[in-house]
């Protein structure tokens, strides 16, 4: 039983961290409706930047991490401004593909400009694990459910409570109508593209810390479909619980099944998963129901 | 010879319903192929090479192109679909002996098969939730692929498949090899101008205009979303069992998510529901990595670097001008190639006294 339970708790630490990547990806949802494919290479570009500053240019962290933010919250800008402005009102293929494109040149500008090979982030926490109750529990992951909760907090209560959080959400909820009160929409869409690259930022950190910095970094953005699926495309607090879901379900099952299909079970279960969710549920257990049938 | 059409002088329904109803068009047709049949007179080995991955591109880009410009239903699943076609392709092959010929159609017929399967969900969900579903088929067949010794066994899920033979003739050099693929190609290039424009091509091109109204016109959803699905795999498996036939090898590396995007950029680049701008995509795809390195090779010897050193940069450079040209032509040319082709058809139409 501490098996499982050791699986179970590290995996929802591991889930937190999808949900973290989830949130960027479910708020530019959310405010533009684009679905982006791109999500992950943000983070890797996170991940990069964080890898360069602190092991290229010796930055120490207290520095480098306001820079990392700075940087990935002004490219979140530039990505929305440049590429997916002229794309509004287009069909769903195009801003799909658009979104694809943008990873490509995301991998490939990141690998040309910091290098293709695997690198680490190092940050001050201990390697040995804490055991309480007979759980191994990982500092890394530990931390990482740490800062993806408490930015998690710190979003909700932007989005519940401040007045660009209550911009945000009427723009999500009728874009003419939010025109039409005033708000910004344009700034809207900037804005949540840069807290999506500020989620990506940080997402970077802690993932590049966990698996290495390189350009397969990017495929915890495939991840986090099922993640978000699960939840509801349009949901926060989704977004959070299909992480959190995704995160256990791959750790337990990765436990329990490997070792008799020989590994890989992690990159398998949650599209399955996804896929039955489609099937019955595709709208997630907290996005908003919008019934069609044809 | 050059003369062009004022006016509909169809006397017959044969004449009305031609492919090519101008004898202009007829007679470029009749040159491209000859062209097409001559081309190894022309080529050295590596040339042919290129050509016959540009056709190999060409069949598999048709038949996604069916799906997504004509059907509209997006898809991120191509590439484990030529993968399973592949893989049974050097199943045929290998424990049955089977000739190619049987191969490609079994190919086929498996992939339309399993596309049809991972169709299904298209019926509940649209859009980019289908793409999403899409994608999940990619890895759930990759993963099934890779995992079950039965189908894939050996090492690194790798199948070697022997030489193919027709009627005793070894395919065995790159010119044959293009004679193994050319036919094939024409077929399935010619099976698609007539199936879009055929009840099923209108049926499938209702659903993507407005779903809601084809539904009360009469066009089943249910069935012909499935058969979009089924039609497009099975260009998708004879692509992939071809590809097992060139390279004498099946292996699911080449049809990863990587192949899914790549074949979506044909099409979008090529031109979203036209058969000629699928292939104008594939050539242009195949292409460009090439002339990249020629381009690049050629800057670099002017100050002089070694290829070693701009290896690297050149696959990152790749990886930058393939996204950039995604974005480029959706934000430009949404209608891609096939559309710019167009345009100097029209300029010329008239020429030298156009308007």
């Amino acid at each position: 039983m501490a098996f499982f339970f050791d699986l179970f708790v590290n995996g929802l630490m591991i889930g937190s961290m999808y949900a973290l990547v989830a949130l960027g990806f479910v708020l530019i949802y959310k405010a533009t409706s684009v679905v982006n494919f791109a999500q992950g290479d943000l983070v890797m570009f996170g991940g990069y930047i964080a890898a360069a500053l602190v092991v290229l240019y010796k930055l120490p962290l207290a520095i480098a991490l306001p820079v990392l933010l700075g940087s990935m919250i002004a490219l979140g800008f530039i990505v929305e401004r440049g590429v997916l402005r002229p794309m509004v009102g287009q069909n769903v293929i195009s801003v799909v593909m658009v979104t694809i494109g943008l990873s490509q040149v995301f991998q490939g500008s990141a690998a040309m400009l910091w290098g293709a090979q695997t690198k680490s982030i190092p940050l001050p926490i201990p390697l040995e694990p804490y055991v309480i109750w007979e759980i191994y529990i990982s500092p890394v992951n530990l931390v990482a459910a740490l800062v993806s909760g408490v930015f998690l907090v710190a979003f909700a209560w932007f989005f519940r409570k401040s007045r660009m959080g209550i911009a945000m959400r009427a723009t999500a909820n009728d874009q003419q109508a939010a025109m039409a009160v005033g708000i910004n929409v344009r700034f809207i869409f900037a804005l949540s593209w840069a807290i999506a690259g500020l989620a990506a930022a940080l997402g970077g950190v802690l993932w590049g810390n966990l698996i290495g910095v390189d350009t397969q970094l990017a495929l915890v953005g495939l991840k986090v479909f099922p993640a978000v699926i699960l939840g509801g495309l349009d949901s926060v607090p989704g977004a959070l619980v299909g992480g959190l879901i995704i995160g256990a379900v791959e750790s337990v099952a990765a436990g329990y099944v490997d070792p008799y299909v020989g590994g890989g079970t992690k990159d398998f279960l949650p599209y399955v998963l996804m896929i039955l969710a489609l099937m019955v549920r595709p709208y997630g257990f907290f996005g908003r129901e919008i019934i069609e049938r044809v | 010879m050059i003369n062009r059409e004022c006016g509909v002088y169809q006397t017959t329904y044969e004449d009305d319903m031609a492919l090519y109803p101008l004898p202009l068009a007829r007679y470029s047709t009749l040159g491209a192929v000859a062209i097409l049949l001559l081309l190894p007179l022309a080529l050295d080995s590596h040339a042919m090479s290129l050509a016959n991955l540009m056709l190999l591109a060409s069949i598999g880009a048709i038949g996604l192109n069916i799906l997504v410009g004509y059907t509209g239903q997006v898809s991120l699943g191509h590439g484990a679909f030529m993968m399973v076609g592949s893989y049974t392709a050097a199943l045929v092959t290998v424990r049955l002996g089977l000739p190619f010929w049987v191969g490609l159609p079994a190919g086929g017929a498996v992939a339309a098969l399993v596309g049809a399967f991972f169709g299904i969900p298209s019926l509940r969900i649209k859009g980019l939730y289908l793409a999403i579903a899409t994608l999940a088929g990619q890895f759930i067949i990759e993963w099934t692929i890779n995992h079950s010794t039965w189908i894939s066994g050996g090492v690194q899920s790798t199948i070697y498949v022997p030489t193919p033979t027709f009627l005793g003739w070894e395919i065995n050099s790159e010119y044959r090899r293009y004679f193994m693929v050319l036919p094939v190609a024409i077929v399935a290039y010619v099976a698609a101008l007539n199936l879009v424009r055929s009840r099923v091509g209108r049926a499938f091109i209702a659903v993507r205009d407005r779903d809601v109204a084809a539904e009360i016109i009469g066009v089943d959803i249910f069935r012909y979303k499935l058969l979009a699905f089924a039609v497009s795999s099975f260009y998708a498996g004879v692509a992939g069992a071809l590809w097992t036939y060139y390279l004498k090898i099946a292996n699911y590396e080449h049809f990863t998510l990587a192949t899914s995007v790549s074949y979506l950029a044909m099409i979008i680049i090529g031109g979203l529901g036209s058969v000629l701008g699928s292939v104008f995509g594939a050539v242009f795809i195949t292409l460009l990595p090439i002339v990249l390195v020629y381009v690049v090779e050629g800057g670099a010897a002017l100050f002089g670097f070694k290829y070693a050193a701009i290896a690297d940069f050149l696959a990152n450079l790749r990886l930058i001008i393939f996204g950039g040209l995604i974005i480029l032509f959706l934000a430009i040319e949404p209608e891609g190639l096939f559309r710019m082709w167009g345009n100097v058809k029209r300029y010329f139409r008239l020429w030298p006294y156009s308007y």
